[in-house]
């Protein structure tokens, strides 16, 4: 193990690290510390500037229903949660069998294919806005949730597919050629050989894809306008406009729309790192 | 029917799994490349009749001071940002450890990778405010007089990528956690009985086995920085007077914004950033053919 394991060190530099361990991460988490303060303070203590001080009153009920009663966040989240699930469901089918086709079967333009999804995957959002913008007007999907959850699933297919192939590939091949020689037809393949050893696969990419799309910012302002449409985070930032200078709503409104993505991260954390690291140990 | 089926199965099966999602990705990622690229050879304000006026746009971007601060920004975020992979080894060296309550650390350390950027931009600003941010009290307590950073076009885009250096180490820490996870223990004692300690072991038989993490953690940084939107949006929307801009923003503010509805010089402004772009992909598929033909 490297670096040396603490417990063959010295007894100072063990006390050392068990001391130096929970001010590291404070000093790490000391931006967002300051905004779950902020966020239980009272309406007061932030226009006298008692900022950083002991607060005079904990507001944190108050701040949180003002949070929901005074602001649209509940239709955002609400919204929010219209993109991601489809999103997620579409993007698992798809992926599945794109990724199946790649990873089991030998023909001339699979790595060409492969590529095309890889690649597509890199690009950067604004050379596709235009068009993207145009086709979902012209579907007549423009700020609709639909519409917003079909370019995601397309988009997302691209990272899905290669982590999907990747997960097939390292599949035991025999399975799949016992069952060909026992005359099981592909698509039976898929269903009943495939489909069930993929399960940690889906249950990781199903906590990325819902991280990932629940904290799109961009194509929600590109495709979408208003309260009925919109997700959270790009409400979060019309709120911010609402609420200059009311930094203890701002700071509510913000730790309520991390929450979901943070809650699925502490229930699914393996899966989760698993999706993430994938190829980067090999 | 059947029979012709069931003579042709292997050759036609994987083409119809792929079609739903060959289908969908080509009319939404592959041919918008190529609509973007036609249309930056027009004048087009999104709604009435596009002009064809050839190479215009980028001869006008050859001379837009804006569009040269936006390359600027890009190239400086490119570079800083990278700083998110020594630190996010920094940190895993310091989490790589068995003691009691490891693992919470460790997903504490992760978290602000977890949440939105648009969050981080709020947690961010709100920590830069000049009168009471917590920046500045700091500063102030410690005797130096408040920055407003955001305010200001010599820190603006420093302290954003600041901002986004936040999660993008604790990206890159998670990559390099699970990559000492399987550095080979033989190796390291064999490294132990030849002397190497610290830096040199770090140098010559810890960070070569790490390469595939480092790898990944240059590629998904590199993305990063040239994907700089959110945060720079929520925080100053490109001020002050447009200092912090970079590409990916300028060419939203060109097509979509107050300021007009230039969609093809917005075009335009995507086609240099996807070139830019496309020397880093074509690399990363350089290397992946590279892998596949070892195999």
């Amino acid at each position: 193990m490297f670096p040396t394991p603490i417990e063959k060190t010295a007894p100072s530099v063990q006390l050392i690290y068990k001391i130096a361990l929970p001010i590291a991460l404070i000093l790490w988490l000391l931006p967002l510390i300051a905004v779950a303060v902020t966020s239980i303070r009272s309406a007061g203590d932030i226009t006298a500037g008692n900022y950083w001080g002991w607060p005079t009153s904990f507001n944190m009920l108050e701040n949180y229903t003002a949070v929901f009663t005074d602001s649209p966040i509940g239709k955002y989240i609400l919204n929010s949660f219209k993109v991601t699930i489809p999103t997620v469901i579409g993007t698992l089918i798809l992926s599945c069998m794109t990724g199946f086709a790649l990873g089991i079967y030998r023909f001339k333009s699979n790595m060409l294919v492969f590529f095309m999804f890889v690649a597509g995957n890199f690009i950067p959002f604004q050379i596709l806005m235009v068009p993207v913008r145009d086709l979902t007007l012209s579907m007549g999907m423009y700020n609709t949730t639909t519409g917003l959850a079909l370019f995601h699933i397309a988009f997302q297919t691209g990272f899905c597919t290669l982590f999907m192939r990747n997960f097939i590939k390292n599949l035991p091949r025999e399975l799949i050629e016992v069952a060909r020689v026992e005359g099981v037809s592909e698509i039976k393949i898929f269903w009943y050989v495939v489909l069930p050893l993929m399960k940690p696969a889906i249950a990781a990419l199903s906590v990325l894809i819902f991280t990932f799309i629940w904290n799109d910012y961009f194509w929600a302002t590109v495709l979408t306008q208003g309260a009925d449409t919109q997700p959270v985070t790009a409400g979060l930032y019309s709120l911010n406009g609402q609420w200059v200078a009311k930094w203890h709503l701002v700071s509510a409104g913000s730790i309520v729309a991390a929450m979901p993505p943070v809650l699925m991260f502490f229930a699914m954390q393996k899966h989760f790192i698993a999706g993430l690291t994938l190829g980067a140990v090999k | 029917m059947r029979a012709f089926w069931k003579a042709n199965q292997l050759k036609l099966a994987p083409w119809l799994f792929l079609a739903p999602g060959i289908f969908m990705f080509a009319l939404y990622v592959i041919l918008p490349v190529f609509q973007s690229l036609d249309i930056s050879f027009y004048a087009w304000d999104g709604l009435g009749e596009k002009e064809y006026v050839g190479l215009d746009n980028y001869v006008e971007l050859m001379d837009d001071e804006a569009f040269y601060t936006a390359l600027q920004n890009n190239i400086i975020w490119l570079v800083l940002y990278m700083l998110a992979v020594p630190a996010g080894l920094f940190v895993a060296l310091f989490l790589n450890q068995t003691v009691r309550g490891i693992r919470i650390y460790k997903s504490l350390f992760f978290f602000p990778f977890v949440i939105s950027q648009v969050v981080v931009g709020l947690v961010f600003s709100w920590f830069y405010d000049p009168t009471n941010g917590l920046m500045n009290v700091l500063l102030n307590a410690i005797g130096f007089d408040s920055i407003a950073v955001l305010a200001d076009e010599r820190f603006v885009t420093y302290g954003i990528i600041v901002a986004g250096l936040w999660p993008q180490t604790a990206y890159c820490m998670i990559l390099y956690l699970t990559g000492l996870n399987s550095v080979d223990p033989e190796q390291i004692e064999a490294g132990r009985l030849d002397n190497a300690k610290g830096w040199r072991m770090l140098w010559y038989i810890i960070l070569p086995q790490l390469r595939p993490a480092t790898f990944i953690a240059v590629v998904v940084t590199v993305i990063g920085a040239l994907r700089s939107f959110d945060l720079i949006s929520i925080m100053t929307s490109g001020g002050p007077w447009g200092s912090s801009r970079v590409l990916a923003y300028y060419m939203y503010e060109q097509a979509f914004s107050e300021y007009g509805f230039r969609m093809g010089y917005g075009a335009a402004i995507a086609v240099v950033l996807f070139l830019i772009m496309m020397v880093y992909i074509a690399g990363f598929l350089y290397k992946m053919y590279r892998d596949e033909r070892g195999h």
